[in-house]
């Protein structure tokens, strides 16, 4: 590991994710940058964001993320309607004189306050969600919260991907569940996807759509089995029968799962822990080397 | 007067369609005349927001009165913006409504349905 | 058709798997799964009624002419999505395409058109006294409320006659969770004993209740975390919130799901749990009367 810290690599950046929700994502996004630190962890699950439960950052500084929606200036509106007419999203109506703007219906793609022949749209900024960046030991940690009842976080994670784009050490990102746009955004800049997976019907059904959508974007990747217990195992069956490369499971075991659930980094609290992370995150660097390494 | 109904059909004994925003077409009945007419709803299909829009083609027909089965947060929006008054439909067909709301036999419609946001992604 | 809607915040609670309880202790004439970035509900269902399937189409997106585009760089300067690369010809990403149409707009040499474009399928298994709705997103793609919306049309047009409807959710609070809360009357929240799923259940019933809709709780792995069920179970009385049970961790609900089964089909102990759960969860929503909301 000491050579990898000292080589170029070491602004790799890694995205965890799994087509299914409650695979261990963030246990293993969060155990994996606690090892590796100096790290960056980036929680790109802006609709659920847990990974700053487990670090509990200090020296938090918040910013908020916010898109453009047009304000209508009524003394200049003319009330000819083009931009009701024009918007593809049906977010405006033209009401006895007045012109009405549906914030939440808004997708800001700035076409009704450039068509306006009036000039009568400006756009002004609308708060979707915020932004925390802090630090834990050597671990520098961005969250990315949506705000309740907003519908889209994608441009919160465009601004977290860029607060974190500057860093120079191993950067996880914890992606959110799915494989719906808000997770291509995600793993847009990776470098290697880690796809987690369980040992369950779902866990099998979910890693193939997961899988396509890596498959899609070229991305290197690998799997990991978490809650691995002997006997059937559907999701590394489909690895095995998809030639999916396995790269570590992580056993069934009611002691990390309690670590886990109290919010603790399993790897600061058991040596165990830590050797089993610790060769996961090997596993990982030595395929992301190989993955990533020019084909001279 | 002129009543709007979110329609099935583009027929005089056309049912009440159980949708607002994405009924195919709007039953407009003139008591003053006694004419009606039907105009598709070019909402209908769209992908997000057919309540607004919608809600534009009621009142671009100067209503004054909707009966409706049920109404989006922001198709009402604009609706009462527009001073149009809001009327809940029983099920069966147009007629029969606008027979009960001539005798003076409705409630206003009191819940509008807040959550369809109708956000078309991202 | 009342709707019942059991969401977690969280994903891999167990909700698909106390759905599909529910959907069989309740012999559920209409059910549905909107979860459609990942829907699973399929897997432990015996639907066997036969499937109709229809591509579901997003907004039209854009497609450059290369013939007439003269590369001007006008839409990609304008593009709030970054969809327009150069490569070397001007092209429309697909996947970051929204399809506003303002590229098509500004574009003088006319080299923009819009096209029609498949997001994702949309099935129903219809037969009489059983009808399940559900769809698969397109992978990639930014359309799922509206996917969930048309998920659930379908499941009311096919069996808007049935008495209720159990309707499995998708994990988060945002646009395919606010789009599935359309119309429901109770939500039942399967909440997880962890210090990531109380922070998730919190968000998830501030959304619910954002909504205006009813909310209940149940904890599945309950004895996982007895300490963190004891805080969810005080969080509930708290805010006020119905609690209708807990459920054991139980290694047998997994076989059960990978057999494709459901819990209540083999004698384990989170099946008997989820009957009690199910008993008080019913109670509630079929018995309480619809409070209106006020707009």
């Amino acid at each position: 590991m000491q050579d990898f810290m000292a080589t170029e690599e070491n602004s790799m950046k890694i995205a965890v994710l799994s087509g299914k929700g409650g695979t261990g994502k963030t246990l293993l996004a969060v155990n994996l940058a606690a090892l590796a630190q100096p790290a960056v962890y980036v929680d790109c699950d802006v609709e659920e964001p847990n990974g700053h439960l487990y670090f509990r950052p200090k020296h938090i500084v918040q910013k908020p993320v916010c898109i453009k929606i047009p304000q209508v200036n009524p003394t200049l509106c003319n009330g000819c309607r083009k931009c009701v007419e024009h918007c593809a999203f049906n977010a405006l109506a033209y009401v006895k004189d007045n012109l009405l703007i549906f914030d939440d219906i808004c997708h800001s793609c700035g076409l009704c306050s450039l068509l306006c022949p009036q000039k009568a749209l400006s756009e002004i900024d609308k708060e979707i969600g915020i932004i925390q960046s802090g630090r834990a030991d050597d671990v520098c940690i961005h969250t990315g919260i949506l705000h309740i009842g907003q519908a889209t976080g994608i441009p919160i994670i465009q601004n977290l991907l860029l607060e974190a784009s500057s860093a120079d050490a191993l950067t996880v990102i914890d992606c959110p569940p799915g494989s719906a746009c808000i997770v291509m955004e995600s793993i847009k800049d990776a470098d290697f996807c880690l796809l987690v997976t369980e040992p369950t019907l779902f866990g099998a059904h979910n890693l193939s759509m997961v899988h396509d959508l890596v498959t899609l974007f070229n991305k290197p990747f690998g799997v990991i089995i978490n809650k691995s217990i002997p006997g059937a195992n559907p999701a590394e069956t489909f690895c095995k029968e998809n030639n999916l490369p396995v790269l570590g499971k992580i056993p069934y075991d009611k002691h990390l799962s309690i670590l886990h659930s109290n919010g603790e980094i399993a790897v600061k609290h058991s040596e165990t822990y830590r050797a089993l992370f610790s060769s996961l995150l090997d596993a990982v660097i030595k395929e992301v080397r190989h993955e990533t390494a020019p084909h001279s | 007067m002129k009543i709007a109904v979110p329609v099935d059909e583009n027929t005089q004994n056309t049912n009440v369609c159980v949708s607002f925003g994405r009924a195919p077409y709007f039953l407009f009945f003139d008591t003053k005349t006694k004419q009606t007419y039907f105009v598709h709803n070019s909402a209908a299909s769209s992908t997000g927001g057919a309540g607004i829009q919608a809600a534009q083609i009621i009142v671009d027909n100067g209503v004054d009165v909707l009966l409706t089965p049920r109404c989006g947060e922001q198709a009402a929006d604009v609706l009462i913006a527009a001073d149009i008054a809001l009327y809940k439909t029983f099920s069966g067909s147009a007629q029969d409504n606008l027979d009960a709301f001539a005798a003076d036999k409705f409630s206003e419609l009191d819940d509008i349905h807040a959550g369809f946001h109708g956000h078309g992604g991202k | 058709m009342k709707q019942l809607l059991i969401l977690s915040g969280k994903g891999g609670t167990g909700k698909t798997t106390i759905a599909g309880a529910f959907i069989k202790l309740s012999q559920a004439q209409a059910y549905a799964d909107c979860d459609v970035d990942a829907p699973n509900l399929h897997l432990i269902t015996s639907h066997t009624a036969p499937k109709h399937s229809a591509a579901y189409y997003g907004l039209p997106k854009a497609q450059i002419n290369p013939a007439r585009c003269i590369a001007c760089d006008q839409c990609r300067q304008h593009c709030r999505f970054n969809a327009i690369t150069v490569n070397p010809t001007y092209a429309a990403d697909i996947f970051a395409c929204e399809g506003c149409r303002l590229c098509a707009y500004i574009c003088p040499a006319d080299a923009v058109s819009m096209q029609p474009h498949a997001a994702g399928e949309l099935m129903l298994y219809a037969k009489e006294n059983e009808t399940f709705s559900t769809a698969q997103l397109q992978m990639g793609s930014g359309t799922s409320g509206m996917l969930v919306s048309e998920v659930k049309k379908q499941l009311r047009s096919a069996a808007g006659n049935a008495p209720f409807a159990v309707i499995d959710g998708s994990p988060g609070i945002g646009c395919p969770v606010i789009a599935s809360l359309s119309g429901v009357d109770w939500v039942l929240i399967v909440a997880e004993p962890s210090i990531s799923g109380i922070h998730d259940m919190e968000r998830i019933v501030d959304t619910a209740a954002k909504f205006g809709v009813q909310t209940a709780v149940c904890i599945n792995k309950y004895d996982t975390n007895t300490q963190k069920s004891e805080e969810i179970e005080a969080l509930c009385k708290q805010r006020r919130l119905a609690f209708t049970g807990k459920i054991p961790f139980d290694p047998k609900a997994v076989t059960a799901a990978n057999n494709g089964s459901v819990i209540i089909d083999i004698a384990c102990p989170s099946g008997d749990a989820v009957k009690t759960i199910y008993k008080n969860t019913m109670q509630l929503f079929l018995n309480n009367p619809i409070q209106s909301q006020t707009p």
